[in-house]
């Protein structure tokens, strides 16, 4: 069973979308495991002024990359950093066991993104 | 909880009580609810009440009634037949090592007590492969029996893509064999999602040993039974105070017991079961027709030849079943699917990948399954409101193809 508010994240995700200019794009896991996630973002003197997400997955990999896209708006990337892998869970008021890693997927996600931006503008 | 109109379409996890259940059931709570194995009147109240039930299945298995045996349901048959049958011949046969035969797409409630015996090195196993509609071939069957073979268990409907096991053909096979050796290996069959649809004669399928449960067919959760065939010594699993002859100990769960009778009874009237299966087979047809219509890129899992006619299982590459399975969920829609993230396991289903659906297909599977109970209305809501749904999810994905 969910929590009402992984259902909310679930039927109404927040960011769910494409940047098209984006700065960065982090992409995780792969459809044999079931789940991928992809994430868009746009950043600002090192801040995340906007991100969007595009996932393939269960209810609690949708939830999991709502959850993190509004926890990571407005962070500067050194803050965003600091997101652990069970932070989203926690957010979320927790997941069943068996779907934690996709807290930790989404968690990935965000480090995926922020290396490629790293990268982008070395 | 606020109560929402709901749109039942899977049938086989579970079915509702039938009226008729329930109201056979009622008498027996508060007041024939007197101990079956005490000797006064009420004991026998509910023993009269316990036996009548045995004999329903009896005459729908077309066996004698000492050869059906009340459990907890189908995962405890299942457990019996295949653990009961390997401790008896392990007590008599001490350093024997039994072969066990399954086909891959056996209930859980079959291949874990399987494995958990060869885990323990007290037996081992074969697993016959199917073929793309699920089936597995008696050629197979014959090939894979070996001289220390005791038991062959193939079930006899399939609860994810309802395909019907030839049982009468591999009874043949094992017919055979048995012809020139000392010891039977025994034919069991996990039946439980087949007496509304499929012939369940024991003698016409040739099984030793038959799995059943009451809640597909109507009935309570909770009861089920273990037809075993005369002569079959099983070891117990449950041990206690001797009830139904030391077989399975426990006091008898009178009323789900009458109400197993009651659902068994329902389900042997010929005319009522012909116009179901008629009307259940056309619905059925009706969706698969139209899901495959309206949602691109679906298929059908299997045939729909030698399959249950209440059951659809379908893929929509691209999206997550879980997924489709709880937003159908938020209009009423009740739906349930073979992807690895409803099951807790990191694997989707083990049918789906036994009749060779790849696995990042497999995840986005959807079984619907109709039922005694299933009205047009129920699949036009499905209809209205699964290709929104699909579509939505994949506009969410990041692999747009």
């Amino acid at each position: 069973m969910y929590t009402e508010k992984v259902m909310d994240h679930f039927h109404n995700p927040r960011n769910q979308g494409v940047i098209k200019d984006a700065d960065a794009v982090g992409q995780v896991g792969n459809p044999v495991c079931g789940d991928v996630m992809k994430l868009y973002l746009k950043i600002n003197e090192g801040k995340i002024v906007d991100i969007k997400f595009e996932t393939l997955g269960c209810g609690a990999a949708i939830a999991t990359s709502s959850m993190l896209t509004e926890m990571a708006k407005g962070k500067t990337i050194e803050e965003a950093l600091k997101i652990e892998k069970l932070d989203i869970a926690k957010e979320l008021g927790g997941l069943p066991a068996p779907k934690l890693h996709c807290s930790i997927l989404a968690h990935d996600a965000l480090a995926a993104g922020i290396k490629n931006y790293k990268e982008n503008n070395k | 909880m606020a109560k929402q109109k709901s749109f039942y379409l899977d049938n086989a996890a579970t079915t509702p009580v039938d009226p008729r259940v329930l109201q056979a059931m009622a008498p027996y709570f508060n007041e024939a609810f007197g101990n079956a194995s005490s000797l006064h009147g009420k004991g026998n109240e509910a023993m009269v009440a316990v036996e009548a039930s045995r004999a329903k299945i009896a005459s729908f298995l077309g066996c004698s009634s000492e050869n059906v045996y009340f459990t907890s349901g189908a995962t405890e048959s299942d457990n019996w037949a295949i653990l009961g049958l390997t401790r008896a011949i392990l007590r008599d046969n001490s350093g024997f090592k039994p072969h066990i035969i399954i086909s891959a797409v056996e209930h859980e409630a079959v291949i874990e007590p399987v494995r958990r015996l060869v885990k323990d090195g007290l037996a081992e196993s074969t697993y016959l492969k199917v073929d793309k509609n699920g089936l597995v071939s008696p050629e197979d069957l014959k090939k894979s029996i070996k001289a220390n073979t005791v038991l062959v268990s193939v079930m006899l409907a399939n609860n994810e893509i309802g395909s019907i096991q030839p049982l009468t053909k591999l009874a043949q096979v094992i017919a055979e064999a048995n012809s020139s050796r000392k010891r039977r290996i025994l034919f069991h069959t996990d039946a439980t999602q087949a007496p509304a649809y499929v012939e369940c004669n024991v003698k016409k399928l040739g099984v030793d040993l038959m799995s059943l449960s009451a809640h597909k067919i109507y009935g309570p959760k909770g009861v089920g039974a273990l037809y075993v065939g005369s002569g079959i010594k099983l070891e117990p699993l449950v041990y206690g105070g001797g009830q139904q002859q030391g077989a399975r100990s426990g006091t008898y769960n009178v009323a789900e017991i009458v109400g197993f009778g009651k659902a068994v009874e329902i389900v042997s009237d010929k005319k009522e079961r012909s116009e179901d299966i008629k009307r259940i087979k056309e619905l059925r047809d009706y969706l698969v027709k139209q899901v495959l219509v309206k949602v691109p890129r679906s298929s059908l899992n299997g045939s729909l030849k030698d399959r249950l006619p209440n059951n659809a299982s379908f893929i929509f590459p691209g999206v997550e079943g879980e997924s489709v399975v709880l937003m159908l969920s938020r209009h009423g829609i009740c739906a349930s699917t073979g992807s690895a993230c409803s099951s807790g396991s990191l694997e989707p289903s083990h049918v789906l990948l036994a009749i060779g659906v790849p696995i990042e297909h497999a995840h986005g599977s959807l079984r619907l399954t109709l039922g005694r109970f299933t009205k047009k209305s129920d699949i036009e809501a499905l209809l209205k409101h699964l290709p929104s749904t699909i579509e939505k999810l994949r506009q969410m994905s990041p692999l747009k193809n």
